[in-house]
């Protein structure tokens, strides 16, 4: 494109990387305070930390690894991220490939009484009082089992395998093999990039979960995740800041000795909850656009 | 031979129904997690207390619905806080669409790389992360209070998170924080759809970039936004949940309480579970009512449906 370059252009150009910039800048520096804060000496930090670390140190991260049951909180949320992931990918691929299957007796009605729960859903209340009623309150695998089969990603799956090219298939089918056979042998190793959109996207969303910890494992500490052990701290943080508000300073002092949460150990766990997500960051980006698709595939 | 007869390869019945006995695990899931708890709808038409069953619990009828809709107080605040959010979506739903126009503006790649990935990266992380981040930016002792008053532009410690009138703008800002880069993203890629000739041919023509902007991109993605406009249509009541829930305080609870919080808060917190399923149930009848709505509009403005 050729364009002249007059004043007007110049300056709408210094305006637009600006203004982009000030944005990144903004969504940049919350994270990379978390990063100052927790490697900066906890001392020189009561000073006050803005854009650079005072000091280094390691102390924030050792006194939240020495915190009791933070350990367990960290392998709760990789065990549901890994066999959540590994589940809903087993689940939604086999059933995808399945449903491609123009011979399977029923298969209008089935895929659509499975796209349905995309649109009708029993609500937080019904979910909750039947689940219970399954026992899945104090059960790790309220994790994993209700997202199991997720409509979306099936839909991904059946799409993408039905644009695979029918030869190689009906090859294997003519040489003998069982549609087991086919699924393990042809269908997955050619469908690993959609596997691979379904298995990052789920795992972000895995890892990020706490609703559910909240709802149905809130009285089993042995249970808990590290997005929901972060959101505890927050809340004894947030009613320690409602008792400086009210100015009861005795409280606060009392408070503050003794159980709540200082600012160091909230801001490293935010950090170790975040850190998972940047690592996985960079390889998710070439799945952003097949993961945006949602709602634009039709049932 | 696939060309003779495509897709239409006989096969045993018996082989057939395999694939349906491999399937019913799966079914069965879906059944029991998505449709089941369909049947807690029941719960609305009764007065069911905890510990005591269903079939021993009083049929009331729909007084549960009834109490909702004559509720002057609670149904009349929760319902002005979701229309509101709501309308400060609409409001902003266009920012996206402007943030990709701008991106594909800057000719320097690398910068414009840098923006993007930067940009899409607070999407990924959960509310409660957020939470986090802005608690400790803005709470009274932190760092946003710290830098201002170094400036000299605040003389007393301010808490953004305690402003009962500032919950609305303040949410639709994090929100976009939040989500700008990556909803951009689609936007982007119908930028790139776009025919280069076109530009060619304007700028031939003497348009200026902003002529260009103005008269080829802005059109070419206007049938993206008004999908986009439609599909949220349906969840007009769905505003959100989680940005909410973790967000809600003491001070902003009367302000921030939609009506998702307002069902939970019924529900879970008090216990009073007929009341909860019953307010569920009608938020459920008018998202289903609203994208029938969004459906027919979208059949009469584009000749295709959303759904």
């Amino acid at each position: 494109m050729i364009h002249r370059k007059t004043p007007g252009t110049v300056a709408a150009n210094v305006v637009i990387y600006f203004l982009l910039g000030f944005f990144a800048l903004l969504c940049l520096y919350p994270f990379w305070y978390l990063v100052i804060f927790t490697f900066s000496d906890p001392g020189e930090a009561l000073k006050g930390v803005s854009f650079w670390f005072r000091g280094f140190s390691f102390y924030n991260v050792e006194q939240v690894l020495r915190l009791q049951g933070i350990d367990r909180a960290l392998l709760n949320s990789v065990l549901r991220t890994v066999l959540g992931t590994g589940i809903t990918v087993f689940c939604c691929t086999f059933l995808g490939y399945l449903f491609s299957k123009q011979e399977m007796p029923g298969r209008r009605f089935f895929y659509r009484a499975v796209i349905i729960t995309m649109y009708v859903s029993g609500g937080l209340i019904p979910t909750y009082l039947i689940y219970r009623s399954y026992g899945l309150t104090n059960n790790f695998l309220v994790y994993i089992l209700p997202g199991a089969v997720s409509a979306y990603n099936m839909i991904l799956v059946k799409t993408f395998v039905e644009q695979l090219p029918p030869a190689l298939e009906e090859a294997a089918m003519i040489d003998g093999a069982s549609y087991l056979r086919v699924f393990f042998q042809v269908i997955i190793p050619l469908s690993i990039p959609i596997i691979a959109t379904i298995a990052i996207f789920s795992a972000v969303g895995q890892w990020n979960s706490w609703f559910d910890n909240h709802i149905y494992n809130t009285n089993s500490p042995p249970l808990m995740t590290l997005q929901y052990q972060l959101y505890k701290f927050l809340n004894e943080a947030q009613r320690l800041a409602a008792l400086l508000k009210e100015g009861n300073i005795k409280d606060v002092e009392a408070a503050v000795t003794q159980q709540l949460t200082p600012k160091g150990v909230r801001v490293t766990t935010t950090l170790f909850a975040a850190v998972p997500i940047f690592l996985v960051y960079p390889f998710m980006q070439r799945y952003f656009i097949k993961g945006i698709m949602v709602g634009a595939v039709k049932g | 031979m696939s060309s003779v007869t495509p897709n239409i390869q006989i096969k045993p019945r018996k082989k057939q129904y395999q694939l349906l006995l491999m399937a019913a695990p799966f079914l069965l899931l879906v059944l029991l997690f998505s449709y089941v708890p369909l049947f807690g709808w029941s719960f609305s038409l009764f007065n069911y207390r905890p510990g005591i069953s269903l079939l021993e619990s009083k049929f009331v009828g729909f007084k549960y619905f009834q109490m909702f809709l004559t509720d002057k107080y609670d149904m009349y605040r929760v319902m002005k806080n979701t229309v509101i959010f709501a309308l400060i979506g609409y409001l902003v739903s266009p920012l996206p669409m402007i943030f990709a126009i701008m991106l594909n503006e800057v000719k320097h790649a690398k910068y414009k790389k840098a923006v993007q990935t930067i940009s899409t990266m607070p999407n990924f992380v959960s509310w409660v992360i957020v939470y986090s981040l802005m608690f400790t930016i803005f709470s009274t002792d932190g760092v946003f209070n710290d830098i201002m008053m170094n400036l000299g532009l605040i003389s007393s410690p301010t808490n953004v998170l305690a402003d009962k009138d500032a919950v609305y703008w303040f949410q639709t800002l994090l929100g976009q924080w939040k989500n700008l880069g990556w909803s951009s993203i689609i936007y982007l890629a119908a930028i790139a759809g776009i025919d280069q000739e076109m530009y060619e041919a304007a700028s031939i023509d003497g348009a200026t970039r902003f002529q260009s902007i103005l008269h080829i991109t802005i059109p070419s993605l206007m049938p993206t936004f008004i999908v986009l406009l439609l599909l949220s249509i349906g969840n007009f009541v769905n505003v959100g949940f989680d940005q909410y829930f973790v967000f809600k305080n003491n001070v902003t609870a009367a302000n921030i309480e939609v009506l998702d919080l307002y069902v939970y808060r019924i529900g879970l917190m008090n216990s009073d579970y007929s009341y909860g399923v019953a307010i569920g149930i009608m938020k459920s009848f008018v998202s289903i009512a609203l994208l029938f709505i969004a459906n027919t509009l979208s059949k009469k403005v584009r000749g295709t449906s959303i759904v």
